[in-house]
């Protein structure tokens, strides 16, 4: 956190200077570690290990905080029989099909659901589009009565099954596979439960690297069951934060430039499932289900007439025709290897560096060598421009400039200062941005660019009688513009994004003001309320010195400037805050005319709905959730510590081995992730890790992280003289141990190789990385940063270039925090000499030849399951779906 | 005449309290008109800071037309008025003489940039856009399923972009049907 | 007219001393290194502020200090230091793991010989020191005191500062510094003050219109203090204080003594080691302690040279 949020880490240490204890668990000692009270190092790619045992420890020594788990989340919940956990089958869930390495998921189920649940599953499809997780967002699909037993003394009640998954994840355990001493994890222990309960909360912050693995969202799931055991969710100094990367990360995930949703976390219509608008809106409302997406058709017609205006009737399901549909995986990585292909024609890439910032960077560059043109808007002249003279490639003769047909345009961009706007920081903050000064000379806002982009190609097809180009005839496209470029009004945007009345511009307060008939319109419902009244509420800078800590009259936070989600929780079932110290929200019975929801925050529950609230027999929707039922998107109202839906890997976390891994899994048979995205392509290599051969050839741990004086593919840093010179070069950080047995010198070069390249840095030995004791035996990590590429002011290799694509199955993001690799002195070496030692790793590894490591390594799929060659992980699109 | 001799430094050192010449004898022109550029700028912006997603406040200082300064906004309840070496250096990074301020343009098989004019760069990806999408729309997938769509047209990045523009650029993209469109939360 | 034969030494209000009637209370920094995080934010937002040019694109090998040390183009510098614990030394012996520590002055990890035949999979206890460097305005400085053109020159705030328009470059005051702070500014070519002495101005400008100087400003810990030296004087003895109510006795404070050989700092320190760890000096002395007696004499030659001046001057008016 020190070392890539370092403002925010000023909380941290007043934290600290206040008497808190800081724990650090990390691979590397880092400039966090520097100032924790206790550092903790762990093998890369065990965290859910060594959380996983933090919560047997928990459940073993029953410190639960056992109000808030029986009255808000789903411990008394009575699981299916037909479960069969990983215990019983050696590292897969009941379910498994080695064909499609997917689950079929009825035995997942709540008591008496197992047939509803399965049929609104398809693992399959979930995979292939990224949709999954919309039930984290979408509630779960489930009726809102279940069985509970709230006692928890059922054998099949979520607490005990809890209990049983986790029996396994002992310190000793933990001590086995993270490489951690059984102390340093108890101390972690006794701290974290310590300071958790009714006069204390703990808050859990983790940055985004947790994401990048094969099993990232179980990651974030292990930490995610925790603190609701510990009631930690939903209250002041509790949570679970993810620290962002970029300025508006946030925002683009809510607003979203991605594949697979729309707007406000609306799904993008899949082409089996989503045909009509009642289809589409049903996927999202779980009829039956409690909680506020209930209102999901409200939610979608008012997006398609932001969309398309007046051309969105109720007669043409208001254009949900035009959306065009998804069939599969259309991510990022799946369409550079399509560009490898020739499938591709066009690439936009807006203030992104593909080239230096994603995995496997050769096949980026050798994607964008093969299209008809490329439009890169960026500040500076990044890597991902000008692949097509000096990359890598063209260093190695695989990309020849005078043979490569790829048309480039560098558009550049303003900068934060040259327009206005509003980015969404990580804790959900809107913050309006006021202009200073006129871009210089052609740099043009992406808001300038889309404009006049949208605005040329639809003068390019008003004419046009063809019914495929209606949906960009008919698109409400006219902005505002001013100024001497007609750069188009952000705030006319953000208007839209808020939503109003069409028949009197007013702007709406609320999302619940939003209705399903087509006489309002809104962008982006959970941003509804930033123009409340009328008034840019983005652009509040109310001083802090002028308002209580909560601040919020600073900017505007989604959804209704609520800043804790989920805050009903940080009072009792009955209303009243857990402890005095702890008080945030409660329920006051003397407030408006029967009672109201009050306290420092604005309420996430429905202000006047008491906690007695018990709700009719057969209600859904927002009637259907109690007065104590706090996770209001959430299907039963509760927290889900076990998840019947929504996870393609299974219902709870289970410890795999990261892709590439010195070590065998010591929990299960299972090596790996054995629904991980794979896509199985000779420039594609994966090194071996065990049961297969040869893992000793990549012998090393390597992970990658940023620096305080760079940024992510340093595009705004290393272009930077003022940061230039802070971390002028790329350097690799090893242990002495590792140094002296491979022969490195401080300060001098080596190189780093796996099956997809090698990079090379400057050699840094410290005692920040120690080599571990993992399954008896000495484990030694390697760290590289990430910065670098070969252009701007300094210059070196990439370390994403060393990792292959291999992905989460829920998110599809790729494991980039954990890979293994050979490591060597000296240079590496240059031109086809370069290709030549990769590929001589790859044949003494044995993954030359188009061979595929083993995925499904227990059970009846073990042996069908074993090397492929060449083919995909399999794709509904070109198979049977049901 | 009489004022500029007696301001004069050696003069001043020997008639005032600072005899040994240290202090405000000393004191040179350029001392005493001295005002730093935030006391001097035309206005100041309320800005954030573009990096990470900590969101900082930052102010963005002008003076003719000029930025001449960011630095911390001391109101803002996220960052009390700091900034990381990344914030810090947001002046060096908005006014670096590295920006790109003109369009680059390579051909086919180029292997040099050449020059764009930004209109005719622009008409000419309007052109790209249109055809790419007709020649690679899909009414119907492989499975008969209506797909309405391009697999033709692809786009990367938004996390550095405001709300706003990733609206539009979601918006007219889905009008489109170009639906590769990602971003590092992706990544 | 020299009245005041002890203002080269001792315990003074350097501005009231330097003749500032009514001066503002004297400025300055403490920093606090136990909770410097080595972001290096500090140097960033003190050359966007004072416009220093870079240093150049070196990787120095000394942990993550890419600066080296303070110079013409480096007015803050963060020293990082990485070393094994005290405490644990002392509690046993360590293991011969055939891990070479960096020496205290950051240097010597390159010897990677004598692995033994430990794998070196055992816990090691460690700590890695951060700490934000820059000019001390010493209470009595030397560099302003050997500058003959009057282009250091004392604020009214007790702070010292290069005139760049007076400054010519003669480089007395570079040898002079006991700390090694000031340099005159070799390049790059192209920016401005080439050859000009240059060192942290502690943002004088800022300061004339109450503002914080802009490395204390941006530092996200408040490792860096700005304000009245004694407030920050009793601050820094309360942390000290405080710190070795929590254990860490090896805090100590490195400047604030008025009565050391410079007088006190205007920037001083709270230090985890001895001074030497982050390469300052463990007992500055003003290096012209000696020189009002030297003085004396000078000025009788001076007063004759002035008179000879003055009548040049006038008689040109004429």
């Amino acid at each position: 956190m020190a070392e890539a949020h370092p403002v925010g880490f000023q909380w941290v240490m007043e934290a600290k200077s206040r008497g808190a204890k800081v724990i650090h668990v990390d691979p590397r000692f880092t400039r966090t570690s520097a100032h924790a009270d206790t550092f903790v190092p762990l093998r890369v790619g065990t965290d859910i290990a060594f959380l996983g045992g933090v919560i047997n420890y928990v459940l073993q020594n029953e410190l639960d905080f056992r109000e808030y788990v029986v009255a808000y989340t789903n411990a008394p919940t009575i699981v299916s029989e037909q479960f069969r956990d990983t215990d019983d089958l050696d590292g897969l869930f009941s379910g498994f099909d080695p064909e499609t390495r997917t689950y079929e998921t009825a035995s997942w189920q709540y008591d008496s659901q197992e047939n509803d649940g399965a049929q609104r599953e398809d693992h399959e499809m979930q995979r292939e589009t990224a949709s999954a997780l919309q039930h984290e967002t979408h509630g779960l699909s489930i009726d809102s009565e279940v069985r509970r037993d709230e006692t928890l003394q059922h054998p099949n009640c979520v607490y005990q099954v809890l209990k049983r998954h986790f029996a396994r994840y002992t310190p000793e355990m933990v001590a086995l596979t993270c490489g951690v001493s059984e102390e340093d994890f108890l101390e972690v222990c006794k701290a974290w439960t310590e300071n958790s309960g009714r006069e204390r909360t703990t808050a859990l912050v983790y940055s985004v690297g947790w994401t990048q693995h094969s099993v990232g969202v179980q990651y974030i799931r292990t930490g995610a069951i925790l603190q609701l055991l510990l009631g930690n969710l939903g209250r002041p100094g509790g949570g679970i934060m993810a620290l962002r990367g970029h300025a508006s990360i946030q925002g683009s995930t809510d607003i979203p430039t991605l594949f697979n949703i729309l707007p406000g976390y609306l799904p993008m219509p899949n082409a089996e499932q989503h045909t009509t608008l009642q289809e589409w809106v049903d996927a999202v409302r779980h009829p039956g289900a409690k909680g506020f997406w209930a209102n999901a058709g409200a939610y979608g017609v008012n997006l398609l007439k932001a969309y398309w205006g007046d051309a969105a009737t109720s007669e043409n399901d208001f254009c949900f025709d035009y959306v065009p549909k998804i069939t599969g995986d259309h991510g990022t990585y799946r369409t550079v290897l399509d560009m490898i292909d020739g499938k591709v024609k066009g690439y936009f890439l807006l203030g992104q560096n593909p080239a230096v910032g994603s995995a496997h960077g050769r096949a980026q560059r050798l994607g964008m060598a093969n299209l008809d043109w490329l439009v890169v808007r960026d500040l500076f002249e990044i890597e991902s421009a000008t692949f097509w003279k000096n990359s890598p490639e063209v260093e190695t003769g695989e990309i020849v400039p005078e043979e490569c047909r790829t048309e480039v345009f560098l558009m550049p961009a303003a900068s934060h200062v040259e327009k206005e706007g509003t980015f969404t920081q990580t804790q959900r903050v809107l913050q309006w941005r006021e202009k200073a000064v006129e871009p210089p000379g052609d740099c043009r806002s992406e808001l300038w660019f889309f404009y006049h982009l949208g605005r040329m190609v639809r003068e390019r097809l008003a004419a046009s009688t063809e019914e495929k180009d209606r949906p960009i005839q008919d698109l409400a496209w006219d902005y505002p513009v001013h100024g001497e470029h007609d750069e188009p009004s952000a705030d006319a945007v953000l208007r839209e994004i808020n939503g109003y009345e069409i028949a009197t511009g007013r702007p709406l307060s609320l999302f619940t003001e939003m209705k399903d008939d087509g006489s309002t319109l809104g962008g982006c419902w959970i941003y509804t309320g930033v123009y409340k009244d009328g008034v840019n509420q983005a652009a509040r800078r109310k001083s802090r010195h002028e308002q209580d800590y909560v601040a919020a009259e600073w900017g505007w936070a989604w959804p209704a400037n609520r800043r804790i989600l989920y805050n009903r929780a940080s009072a009792d079932p009955d209303g009243k805050p857990w402890s005095d110290r702890k008080a945030y929200i409660w329920w006051d019975p003397d407030a408006g005319e029967s009672g109201e929801w009050t306290g420092q925050d604005v309420p996430d529950f429905e202000r006047t709905k008491p906690p007695s609230y018990r709700p009719p027999e057969g209600a859904d929707g927002v009637a259907g959730i109690a007065g104590d039922d706090p996770f209001i998107m959430q299907g039963d109202g509760k927290g889900s510590l076990y998840v019947p839906q929504g996870l393609i890997d299974g219902p709870l976390p289970t410890h795999y081995e990261p892709v590439e891994s010195p070590f065998r899994n010591p929990l299960y048979g299972q090596q790996a992730n054995p629904t991980r995205k794979e896509y199985e392509r000779d420039e594609n290599r994966m090194n071996p890790s065990p049961p297969e051969e040869h893992s000793e050839v990549f012998p090393y741990v390597f992970t990658t992280s940023r620096l305080t004086e760079h940024h992510t593919a340093g595009g705004m840093s290393r272009y930077v003289e003022h940061l230039a010179e802070l971390q002028p070069e790329m350097f690799v950080e090893v242990s002495p141990a590792l140094a002296a047995q491979v022969g490195l010198e401080h300060n001098g070069w080596c190189h780093v190789v796996t099956a997809r390249s090698a990079v090379e840095g400057r050699v840094h030995i410290t005692d920040r990385l120690r080599p571990l004791r993992v399954e008896g035996r000495t484990v030694h990590q390697v760290w590289l940063p990430y910065h670098w590429g070969s252009g701007g002011i300094v210059t070196g290799d990439s370390a994403n270039d060393l990792f292959g694509i291999s992905l989460d199955p829920n998110v599809l993001i790729q494991e980039s925090k954990v890979g293994t690799c050979d490591v060597r002195p000296g240079r590496r070496p240059r031109g086809q000499a370069m290709r030549d030692l990769v590929a001589d790793h790859s044949a003494r590894a044995g993954v030359a030849s188009g061979a595929y490591p083993l995925v499904v390594t227990t059970g009846p799929g073990a042996a069908s399951g074993g090397k492929s060659d060449g083919d995909p992980t399999p794709d509904p699109s070109s198979g049977e779906t049901t | 005449m009489s004022r500029s001799f007696l301001g004069w430094p050696v003069l001043r050192q020997l008639r005032g309290s600072d005899p040994l010449g240290r202090g405000p004898a000393v004191r040179s022109k350029a001392t005493e008109s001295l005002a730093p550029r935030t006391a001097t700028a035309d206005r100041v912006a309320r800005s954030v800071c573009p990096y990470c997603a900590v969101g900082c406040g930052q102010r963005v200082f002008v003076k003719d037309e000029k930025v001449v300064q960011i630095e911390g906004d001391q109101d803002s309840p996220i960052s009390r008025g700091r900034l990381c070496p990344k914030g810090s250096a947001s002046k060096n990074l908005v006014t670096s003489d590295l920006r790109q301020t003109t369009v680059r343009y390579r051909r086919p098989y180029g292997t040099e940039w050449e020059d764009l004019d930004l209109p005719t760069a622009m008409e000419m990806i309007a052109d790209r856009l249109v055809k790419a999408r007709n020649d690679t729309w899909q009414e119907l997938d492989e499975k008969d399923r209506r797909v309405r769509r391009t697999l033709g047209v692809a786009s990367l990045g938004g996390a550095t972009l405001d709300n706003e523009e990733n609206y539009l650029i979601k918006k007219l993209f889905t009008a489109m049907g170009a639906i590769q469109i990602e971003n590092q939360a992706r990544i | 007219m020299f009245g005041k034969r002890n203002s080269l030494y001792g315990p003074v209000d350097p501005a009231p001393e330097t003749g500032y009637v009514d001066a503002p209370a004297r400025k300055g920094f403490f920093t606090d290194t136990s909770i410097c995080i080595g972001c290096k934010a500090c140097e960033v937002a003190c050359k966007e502020w004072n416009d220093v040019p870079g240093e150049g694109f070196d990787q120095l090998g000394l942990s993550y200090d890419n600066t080296g040390s303070l110079n013409a183009n480096s007015w803050r510098h963060v020293a990082f230091i990485e070393q094994p614990r005290k405490a644990a030394e002392e509690k046993a012996p360590p293991v011969e793991l055939g891990m070479p520590a960096l020496r205290p002055d950051g240097v010597g990890a390159t010897d990677v010989g004598g692995a033994g035949g430990s794998d070196g999979a055992e816990a090691m206890d460690f700590r890695w020191l951060m700490s934000s460097d820059v000019c001390k305005h010493c209470t009595h400085a030397a560099c302003l005191d050997v500058c003959p053109t009057g282009s250091l020159f004392r604020t009214e705030f007790g702070t010292v500062v290069v005139q760049d328009d007076i400054c010519n470059g003669c480089g007395y005051c570079v040898p002079a510094c006991p700390f090694g702070v000031i340099e005159r500014r070799k390049g790059p070519q192209g920016s401005k003050n080439v050859g000009i002495a240059q060192k942290c101005t502690l943002c004088y400008d800022r300061l004339t219109v109450g503002e914080t100087p802009s490395c204390a400003k941006a530092c996200p810990t408040e490792s860096i203090q700005f304000g009245d030296v004694e407030e920050l004087r009793e601050r820094a003895q309360r942390r000290v204080e405080d710190l070795h109510g929590r254990g860490v006795m090896d805090a100590r404070l490195y400047g604030n003594d008025p009565d050391d050989g410079v007088g006190g700092t205007g920037a001083f320190f709270l230090l985890l080691d001895e001074p030497e760890v982050y390469g300052f000096p463990p007992d500055p002395v003003v290096t012209t302690a000696d020189l009002p007696r030297m003085f004396n004499r000078a000025t009788t030659a001076g007063v004759a040279l002035l008179a000879g001046a003055v009548a040049a001057f006038v008689g040109s008016r004429r």
